[in-house]
């Protein structure tokens, strides 16, 4: 178990060196210069001001060093927890930045992964058995992930928030409160939820109910189902059996969805104004903000590793055979 | 199963934790929004805001508020100048007059120096006295070379206290026009809580709990709002018999245009300063939902985009050329087609409706342009510019081909349909101009150094005096790199001296401007350094079910500029405020 776990993290290690090198280089050889586009939006007319300030922040920013010394300095300054200052909402520090988006994008997308792919699986397993329902799920499911997720988004946020009224169309909360533990503030909270987290998990539901329908129609017919239903085994049985061998490929899926709802649903958070990662990312792109790209992307990336860490953890739970393989090295 | 009792428990004790994090939607993290956050200014009551006290903005902030520092005049919080920090003087663009503001009056006592008095009884909002200190030192911030009006020390020499009501500012040399933008952009700030901070505190720092005069003081903000709520302290409810209505303002940070639409008519937004496509129809329909004009162009002017050409390179150094090329332009196409009436095609001069009266127009009629595909081609072949190989499009002089790219911004929808719609007339004329869509800040280095053909700019807003356009026309010496002005990198020292003879005549003397700006007229429609399009629109649509009493054209309403874009607030914002009235009353 533990050269198992050894090898894993090992992989880990290195794909975190990596990714983080390419984080690194990506927003560097984007074109344009964040200084020039900070100064631009500042419109200082006089040139000799102007040249001053550039050349104080591109000091402050690092960016008159050597690129192997920004390189260097970058990964200290990591190591120290320390992401820099954020060029776009000058002078906020980028760590700061983030904090404040992030309780936004996991209450949003956890639930909103989790919950759809629990019904999901439990509508698909049921769908593959019973014709009236794999009549009627199949088809809605087909309709939601094939509908452009914008367009939904859109709909929902038309329908029920500007035409009916019931749910706010913007914001993580009202605009005319503060946050505070009060019960209003956690149910203007909820309030506001719904409508992002809805759009999410209505998308997301339909695919994982339509791959988890063809799983199990696949394993009810495989030859151990048959064999078992041969022996008078009871069909509850064969079917429980089913579903934790088709669980597996769902699980893989899920490993990945988990990775990168860290980034947040960029659209989901445009349509809806709900304060997220997603839109930071955007908006760091827009103003070349290397900094708050570089930490939210490496927020991506440790989402990643740690979501497929826990999924490796799951597998071993699940999957008699990693176990088996883990143990001896036998198949 | 003893082994998979060990692994389950800390995954299901790792579940349920999550879960508990998950359950209640959306966590706050009071803690870690507020640990960075200056606190706010009332803790006790962080109740819900009153919505018929309440005015919700927005269309400034294009992203969390990150400063309140009035130094930063470019990503300030909404409001931090003009509803917390003021200005010497207001300006209204209606009669075209400074209004005293922090000062009681001003005047220039000789050539080169000019006094200011201010009101007494104005106290900062910690109970400190505005004192003639006060300004000296907020003027003298500009002696930091990084500090955005550093120029102002290029020609005013020294500024002092005299007494404690009375500011005296001594010029080298006296820029008449400029000094009157300067007496209502620059902020004063209180000695008493800026002295001691450093260059880079100065023009970097957060000035959290921000100390102003102004009628509003910081209460909260968060990544998508600021609130401020109203001082009722203010000196000018006995000074200037006026009072802002609203006790809260919350400027919300710009959501997308579908968000912002919806708000409005969800009642959640009162006042949108942005660019909502086919607002139109929302203005026509029975929404509750205005803007200053109910017909085209439905919003005043608030400034000039213009096409800029790079005169460096062939053949835009020619200005038989650029003539050929503005009269080929068709910009009622652009009104219409792109804006849906929502702008004004501009006057040959480029110069806003404000400023009407500026414009000659004896020198127009002699040598203005305007959209005639047929004169652009029959100029053209006057000037040597032929199709010479019958492709429908003409080569320079020496033969070579022309091939023009007109950049701009990408993701700026409406300024890309304009530069199509401009490509296809000058192609039908017989130039050859190709739209490109760059990223903004690529643009924005290309444009500095000069490598580009052609793009569109709007970049100066309207304001006491044209002086400030025909800077930005003329501005020499051309640098290295251009960053607010003459990005074509034209160059007429003729021109440019007018420009600052310009700068240089008192800004009531009205003939003597007039005088000065016919020259430059009549130079800038002979050589085209920069063709004017269109009057971009102070975007403002306001929503009518809390509060009324909207600026509008109509007899009796207001006429200020709704608008709290920065720089504004002193050219009407401010104004806007004092005038509503709830709805329901």
């Amino acid at each position: 178990m533990r050269q198992y776990f050894g090898r894993k993290l090992l992989v880990y290690a290195l794909t975190f060196v990596v990714a983080v090198t390419v984080n690194w280089m990506i927003p560097r050889f984007m074109p344009g210069d964040p200084v020039s586009g900070m100064l631009a939006r500042a419109g200082v007319s006089q040139p000799a001001a102007v040249e001053a300030m550039r050349l104080y922040y591109t000091s402050l920013f690092g960016f008159d060093q050597p690129l192997w010394k920004q390189y260097v300095n970058f990964w200290s300054a990591l190591l120290r927890g320390d992401f820099g200052i954020s060029i776009w909402l000058f002078p906020t520090p980028v760590s700061t930045v983030i904090l404040r988006a992030v309780p936004y994008t996991l209450g949003l997308m956890i639930p909103a992964v989790l919950l759809s792919w629990v019904i999901g699986n439990r509508l698909g397993a049921y769908a593959a058995r019973r014709k009236l329902l794999d009549n009627t799920i199949l088809p809605a499911g087909y309709i939601l992930t094939a509908m452009p997720y914008m367009w939904l988004a859109v709909i929902l946020a038309w329908g029920l928030g500007v035409v009916a009224g019931w749910f706010p169309v913007a914001g993580g909360y009202s605009f005319s409160l503060q946050p505070s533990w009060s019960a209003d503030f956690v149910l203007d909270l909820l309030h506001h939820w719904v409508l992002p987290f809805l759009s999410l998990f209505l998308v997301a539901l339909g695919g994982w109910a339509i791959g988890m329908r063809n799983m199990i129609i696949y394993e009810l017919e495989s030859d151990y189902s048959t064999y078992l239903a041969a022996l008078g085994a009871p069909s509850r049985l064969i079917r429980r059996y089913a579903f934790r061998n088709a669980v597996l490929p769902q699980i893989t899926g899920l490993a990945l969805q988990l990775g990168v709802l860290v980034a947040g649903a960029l659209v989901t958070e445009i349509v809806f104004s709900y304060p997220g990662l997603g839109s930071l990312i955007l908006k760091a792109i827009q103003n070349q903000d290397f900094f708050l790209l570089q930490g939210t992307f490496m927020f991506i990336v440790i989402g990643v590793l740690v979501a497929n860490f826990v999924i490796d953890l799951v597998y071993v739970v699940v999957d008699p055979r990693t176990r088996a393989g883990m143990a001896g090295g036998r198949p | 199963m003893r082994k998979r009792a060990r692994i389950l428990i800390p995954l299901l004790a790792a579940a349920m934790a999550a879960a508990a994090c998950s359950s209640g939607g959306p966590t706050p993290a009071p803690q870690g929004s507020q640990g960075a956050n200056p606190p706010a200014a009332n803790p006790g009551n962080p109740g819900s805001l009153p919505r018929n006290e309440t005015l919700y903005t927005t269309g400034t902030q294009w992203g969390p508020p990150a400063n309140f520092n009035p130094i930063r005049e470019w990503d300030y919080a909404t409001g931090t100048k003009g509803l917390v920090y003021e200005t010497l003087f207001h300006y209204d663009p209606n009669t075209a007059k400074l209004t005293p503001w922090l000062a009681e009056s001003g005047a220039w006592t000789s050539d080169t120096v000019y006094d200011a008095k201010l009101r007494a009884g104005v106290k900062w909002a910690d109970g400190k006295p505005l004192t003639a200190k006060d300004v000296a030192f907020s003027y003298s911030l500009g002696k930091m070379e990084t500090v955005p009006f550093h120029n102002i020390w290029d020609w005013l020499k020294s500024v002092e206290a005299v007494d404690d009501q009375t500011v005296r500012f001594t010029f080298s040399k006296a820029n008449y026009q400029e000094w009157d933008f300067n007496l209502y952009s620059r902020v004063i700030v209180p000695e008493h809580v800026w002295t001691g901070r450093s260059e880079e505190d100065v023009l970097n720092g957060v000035n959290e709990n921000p100390v102003g005069t102004g009628a509003y003081r910081y209460q909260s903000h968060d990544q998508d709002r600021v609130v401020w709520v109203k001082r009722d302290d203010w000196w000018g409810k006995a000074a200037l018999g006026v009072e802002p209505k609203p006790r809260y303002i919350v400027d919300v940070a710009t959501p997308s245009n579908e968000v912002a639409m919806g708000m409005l008519l969800q009642k959640g937004l009162d006042l949108s300063n942005n660019f909502l496509p086919g607002v139109a129809n929302l203005i026509k329909g029975n929404f509750g939902i205005t803007s200053f004009y109910n017909e085209p162009p439905y919003m005043l002017s608030a400034n000039t985009a213009w096409l800029v050409p790079n005169t460096r390179k062939k053949p835009m150094d020619d200005p038989a050329f650029r003539k050929a090329l503005a009269t080929s332009v068709d910009t009622k196409k652009i009104v219409e087609g792109v804006y849906g009436n929502l702008v004004k095609a501009s006057s040959p001069t480029g110069l806003l409706p404000q400023w009407d009266q500026f414009v000659d127009q004896g020198v127009v009629g002699g040598s203005g342009f305007s959209f005639d595909t047929a004169k652009a081609k029959k100029a053209l072949a006057d000037a040597g510019y032929r199709d010479r190989d019958g492709d429908g499009l003409v080569e320079n002089k020496d033969g070579s081909k022309i091939d023009l790219t007109l950049m701009v911004p990408t993701g700026w929808t409406d300024w890309m349909e304009a530069a199509r719609a401009i490509s296809t007339s000058a192609k039908a004329a017989g130039i050859n101009v190709t739209p490109d869509f760059p990223d903004f800040n690529a643009l924005v280095e290309k444009r500095g150094k000069g490598d580009f053909d052609l793009l569109i700019n709007n970049e100066r807003q309207l304001s006491n005096t044209p002086w400030t356009y025909y800077d930005y026309i003329f501005q020499l010496p051309i640098q290295k790199t251009q960053n607010t002005v003459n990005f074509g990198r034209y160059e007429n020292k003729k021109a440019w001296s007018l420009v600052q003879q310009l700068d240089q005549v008192k800004t009531d003397d009205i003939e003597g401007m007039k005088k000065v700006i016919s020259q430059l007229q009549q130079i800038h429609l002979d050589e085209m350094p920069i063709i004017p399009l269109w009057y971009n629109g102070l975007w403002a649509q306001s929503s009518v079910s809390v509060w009324k009493n909207w600026p509008s054209s109509a007899q009796g309403a207001p006429k200020s500029a709704p608008a709290m874009w920065r720089n504004w607030m002193e050219l009407g914002g401010f104004e806007t405020l004092t005038q509503l009235q709830p709805a329901a009353s």
